[in-house]
């Protein structure tokens, strides 16, 4: 069953919002406006009433799956349920309704929380300073290399390279090179880790950083960290921390005590926030004090018991959004610290990397393990067994939606042939793992006895497969 | 899999046709088939000159992306402009309709790095 | 709170199923040397009644802008927004669901993306556009890389009538791609023809024009848009508000290459400025759409012919074509583009263009009225949508003090130019919610202010 597009209820003349009368004069605006800037035509926008756009709205949720609707297990996407509470704080009138040109004495709560959100955001990750303005992870990552590159051309040094693992999240080599480097990747060895031969290999005078997520994107801790940041350290370089695993670690090891001098997080994953359907996220970065005066104008700051934005940062990088970051998504992360504690946060971690143990543990002899090591809060199969029998890990994909679960990441990373990357979360219980390791059991026996079910997965969904390839042919990106 | 005798063929999975001094180019049925469905070829402009393994164009998938290189070093004298609305003739017809682009070459020698069909073969099962 | 629901008894039965002892067990993989050793230097954990009520108590330290009659604009705008969207968008499919990597379940997202691109098309008069970035000003700073990779042009016009925090972030932006910034000087609260004349030349990558610029003025866009027409390589972009579309020509049509801004107008609220989100149009034109920037959603077919919506083209982005990516960007703003979406849907054809009436009308009155008092000037005063330049010059009074004392009177009566530019006044921002008394009530404000 399809949903018609929004316009399609439309009809000539039908209103769907209501205003008040205008109470002033009212003038023709083509009279004083510089000639030709009056619009002739009104925008062809729908022509629907408030129970059309109600009525359409609701039957596409209903189209959709969310967290609410049961497990997410996207790998390195870290999809854990998300607390009404943290809504409802959000949306509390004087923390929503300020207006960033408002001077600052009068949303002191605000930058209250803010302050103390950077503070437990430095605690956590074992950083100094931190910076709320970035919108997304990617967006994280940017300014983290950005801060890279305004230190080294401050201390005189031309530095152009980073180096990536070729474990890593697409977005690391792309922030590279959009903050202007040219990006290394270094191969990882059998074990899914830095190879410290290769990474030797690659470092010279021209390495700004090493960018790297540990755990990796395999869920396996870099346990040679302590050699990996000895070789950036020696050679002059940096190192940074993609945060996008943190929920594996929280308690447990902090990216400043493993020598990292710059990382970002990403709040919609590690702290809860909702992701929207693909957005918005929160990036902070943190950094440590010799990167402080590089960080994004203007940085929060308290004198005495007030608080204030200081932009007089002469060093610093620049600025990535026009106010000061996604705001209403740091609210909700502040909420889920205040909620869990300290201590709650280790629990967190704990529960996460308990869950993808568990299901890792009962999902490795039905697929494919191809890196034994230990992981943490999440692991990566492989479907190469399957496709010895004609199915790929995407048709594996598609079938767990007729079992009205979503599906993990797949063909993710790019080390691992058929990868399928699980992570749990921690907010799944066990009731939850076992329906989809039994799920995940039951794919591999219809692989064997009705390979064609599998193969013409999903059959239960609202649209059957999609034609991607015909999509991206002929693009129809607009009605 | 279908690797055509008569051929030459490179380490990236191209072929190229020779036939007095006139080359064609395209990707092996290998290579289409580890793509799969082809939506996009970046094609060169006729009267380009490139050296021997220069990158001239890209091709892409949904979901891979693969950068194209010259087998031997030449100017471009023609290119398939059918790729361009109906590049799923890449798929279909690797070798015939699917080709990429004619070569002028400058130098036959270049062909001894070449494998033939047999050695091909040969690597694509090594390569497995 | 934690959200967790496994029992400890259920903790223990996995860990026997894993063959581990304890929890920490699983842990063993970090060296000892750089573990983490001590608790957190947090506080406690809360309840919720805790937790609201704390978090209760710091919000009462604000003053928001029920407190005030606000005048505040200059890229954040407080306009009426419909009651259906905040309940639309607690549909939790939505909100808690992640960019739609599967689509056969994530139909709802998709089809709301394409229709989203669709209006945005619609509104600027535009070809394509994508799925959303993350504000206004970082879709400019994606907009002039992307005009330098077009290009390949490293000279960049940006007008000191544009917003100073998204020339920030062009700037920000463009500096690792060798990109040139020369500014172009204002006359009259307009970019200055002249030096655009000037500038322009074979060299320009872009010539980038705010729509009304920051003063809340409209350039002489036509002029602007022949001026071009002689650098066939120089891109024309636009950073438009989107409200203001519902009464001013379409950047389209005008011949823009690229159209951004910031959605916010469009049925998200204020929120201190974030989260709301980047908009970003192109002209119909394969060879600018293959260095787009952000994620597309297209329409398709499934086995059955059954229409369906699908991510497209995402070779273009960083999870294929990492550091050869057109962006870095992954996460964008899909649930505040779905709020536009349902705000756009819903205030149609009509509404929209009458909220953008009403806005330009009450702005006109207010600019009236002020221009009665004496010492008062309005620098834009015939050539503004909803913001306009008020300068007041009465000695010995400062602009701060009438601001304070306005504030006294509970009237925030606009953003203070000097804090964000090398010009001085008032930057006043009138929207659909205010009422001819809300306005008079300036006007009288004003006055008895000036002569206190």
């Amino acid at each position: 069953m399809t949903e018609p597009l929004i316009k399609e209820y439309g009809s000539p003349g039908r209103k769907g919002y209501s205003l008040p009368e205008l109470d002033v004069p009212e003038e023709n605006p083509g009279e004083k406006l510089p000639a030709g800037t009056v619009r002739k035509e009104a925008a062809e926008l729908p022509e629907v009433s408030e129970v059309d756009v109600v009525r359409h709205f609701t039957s596409l949720s209903n189209m959709n799956y969310g967290v609410d609707s049961g497990i997410y297990p996207l790998g390195s996407c870290t999809m854990k349920y998300n607390p009404k509470i943290n809504e409802d704080v959000a949306r509390i009138p004087n923390l929503a309704h300020i207006h960033p040109h408002q001077k600052e004495k009068y949303v002191q709560g605000s930058l209250e929380i803010l302050y103390e959100l950077k503070q437990y955001l430095a605690e956590i990750s074992g950083m100094d300073e931190v910076s709320l303005q970035p919108a997304s992870g990617a967006h994280g990552e940017y300014v983290g290399l950005m801060i890279i590159r305004k230190y080294f051309e401050k201390q005189g040094e031309e530095r152009t390279k980073v180096i990536v693992p070729d474990s890593a999240h697409g977005t690391n080599p792309a922030s590279a090179t959009m903050a202007g480097f040219d990006v290394v990747e270094i191969e990882s060895n059998e074990r899914g880790m830095v190879d410290l031969d290769s990474l030797r290999a690659a470092v010279d005078d021209d390495v700004a950083a090493l960018m790297l997520t540990n755990p990796n994107t395999l869920g396996i801790f870099e346990r040679d960290i302590c050699e990996i940041q000895q070789i950036i350290h020696d050679a002059g370089g940096l190192l940074y921390y993609d945060g996008a695993n943190m929920n594996a670690v929280m308690g447990y090891a902090r990216p400043g005590d493993m020598e990292f001098d710059v990382i970002h997080y990403n709040l919609h994953k590690t702290f809860s926030t909702p992701h929207g359907g693909g957005g918005p996220g929160s990036g902070p970065v943190a950094v440590k004090e010799r990167l402080a005066p590089y960080l994004p104008a203007p940085v929060l700051q308290k004198e005495g018991s007030q608080y204030y934005w200081d932009y007089d940062r002469p060093d610093t990088m620049g600025k990535v959004h026009a106010f000061h970051g996604n705001y209403g998504v740091m609210l909700r992360a502040y909420a889920y610290i205040r909620t869990a504690g300290g201590e709650g946060l280790r629990e967190i971690t704990e529960n996460a990397v308990l869950n993808a143990n568990y299901m890792k543990h009962k999902l490795k002899d039905t697929y494919e393990l191809p890196f034994a090591s230990d992981s943490l809060h999440e692991f990566v199969l492989s479907g190469s067994r399957q496709k010895k029998d004609g199915i790929t890990t995407a048709n594996i994909a598609k079938r767990l939606l007729d079992y009205e679960q979503y599906a993990p990441t797949i063909y993710f990373p790019l080390i691992v042939k058929e990868a399928i990357m699980v992570e749990p979360t921690e907010t799944e219980n066990l009731r939850s793992l076992d329906r989809f390791i039994e799920t995940m059991k039951i794919i591999s026996r219809e692989i064997e006895e009705e390979p064609e079910l599998v193969e013409n997965a999903p059959h239960n969904t609202v649209v059957r497969k999609l034609d991607e390839a015909q999509a991206a042919r002929n693009p129809d990106l607009r009605w | 899999m279908k690797v055509p005798e008569g051929l030459y063929y490179t380490e990236d999975h191209e072929w190229l046709k020779v036939e007095n001094g006139a080359g064609t180019m395209g990707i092996t049925d290998f290579a289409q088939e580890e793509l799969g469905d082809i939506v996009f070829v970046e094609l060169p402009e006729v009267g380009d000159d490139f050296q021997q393994h220069d990158n001239f164009g890209v091709i892409e998938s949904v979901k891979a992306v693969s950068d194209l290189y010259i087998p031997v070093s030449g100017e471009i004298t023609g290119i398939n402009e059918k790729l361009l609305d109906q590049p799923e003739l890449v798929n279909d017809e690797p070798y015939q309709e699917g080709w990429i682009v004619k070569i002028k070459l400058s130098d036959e020698g270049e062909l001894d790095e070449l494998m033939d069909a047999e050695d091909y073969r040969e690597f694509l099962k090594e390569e497995a | 709170m934690k959200y967790i629901s496994n029992t400890p008894a259920e903790q223990k039965q996995m860990l026997q199923e894993i063959g581990v002892e304890e929890i920490s067990d699983l842990f063993q993989a970090i060296p000892d040397n750089i573990k983490f050793d001590r608790s957190f230097n947090l506080p406690e954990a809360l309840s919720e009644l805790e937790l609201r009520e704390l978090v209760k108590e710091k919000a009462a330290k604000n003053l928001d802008l029920s407190n005030f009659d606000s005048y505040l604009g200059a890229g954040s705008y407080d306009h009426y927004i419909p009651a259906i969207i905040d309940h639309l968008i607690l549909r939790s499919e939505f909100y808690t669901a992640y960019t739609p990597y599967q689509a056969e379940l994530s139909q709802g997202t998709l089809q709301a993306m394409y229709e989203y691109q669709s209006m945005i098309c619609e509104l600027t008069g535009m070809g394509i556009s994508n799925a959303s970035l993350l504000d206004g000003a970082s879709a400019l700073g994606e907009a002039v890389i992307m005009a330098r990779r077009h290009t390949r042009n490293s000279r960049v016009l940006l007008p000191k009538t544009l917003h100073p925090a998204y020339a920030n972030v062009a700037r920000t932006y463009g500096e690792p791609h060798g990109l040139d910034f020369v500014d172009l000087p204002l006359e009259g609260g307009q970019l200055k023809l002249k030096s655009l004349e000037n500038e322009l030349d074979e060299e320009t990558a872009a010539v980038v024009v705010q729509y009304p610029n920051f003063f809340g003025s409209l350039e002489e866009m036509k002029k602007i848009a022949e001026l071009l027409e002689d650098y066939s390589k120089a891109l024309l972009i636009v950073a438009a508000n989107p409200i203001a579309l519902g009464l001013l020509t379409p950047p389209g049509d005008f011949g823009a290459d690229i159209v951004v801004g910031e959605g916010q107008p469009l049925g998200n609220t204020v929120n201190y400025g974030g989260p709301n989100l980047g908009y970003m149009a192109i002209k119909d034109d394969r060879r600018l759409l293959r260095q787009l920037p952000g994620r597309l959603v297209g329409k398709t077919e499934d086995v059955e012919g059954e229409t369906g919506y699908v991510m497209t083209m995402q070779t273009r982005e960083q999870h294929i074509r990492r550091e050869k990516a057109t962006s870095n960007i992954c996460t964008n703003q899909a649930l505040n583009a779905l709020m536009a979406s349902i705000y756009m849907a819903t205030m149609g054809k009509e509404g929209l263009q009458e909220v953008a009436n009403q806005c330009y009308q009450k702005t006109r009155y207010l600019i009236a009225r002020l221009t009665e008092l004496e010492d008062v000037e309005v620098v834009n005063q015939d050539n503004h949508f909803n913001e306009f330049w008020l300068k007041v010059d009465r000695p010995g009074t400062s602009l701060e003090e009438i601001e304070q004392k306005m504030c006294e009177r509970d009237i925030l009566a606009g953003v203070n130019l000097a804090e964000l530019t090398d010009q001085e006044g008032l930057l006043v921002c009138v929207t659909e919610k205010k009422t001819r008394q809300d306005l008079d009530n300036y006007v009288k404000s004003l006055e008895v202010v000036l002569n206190d």
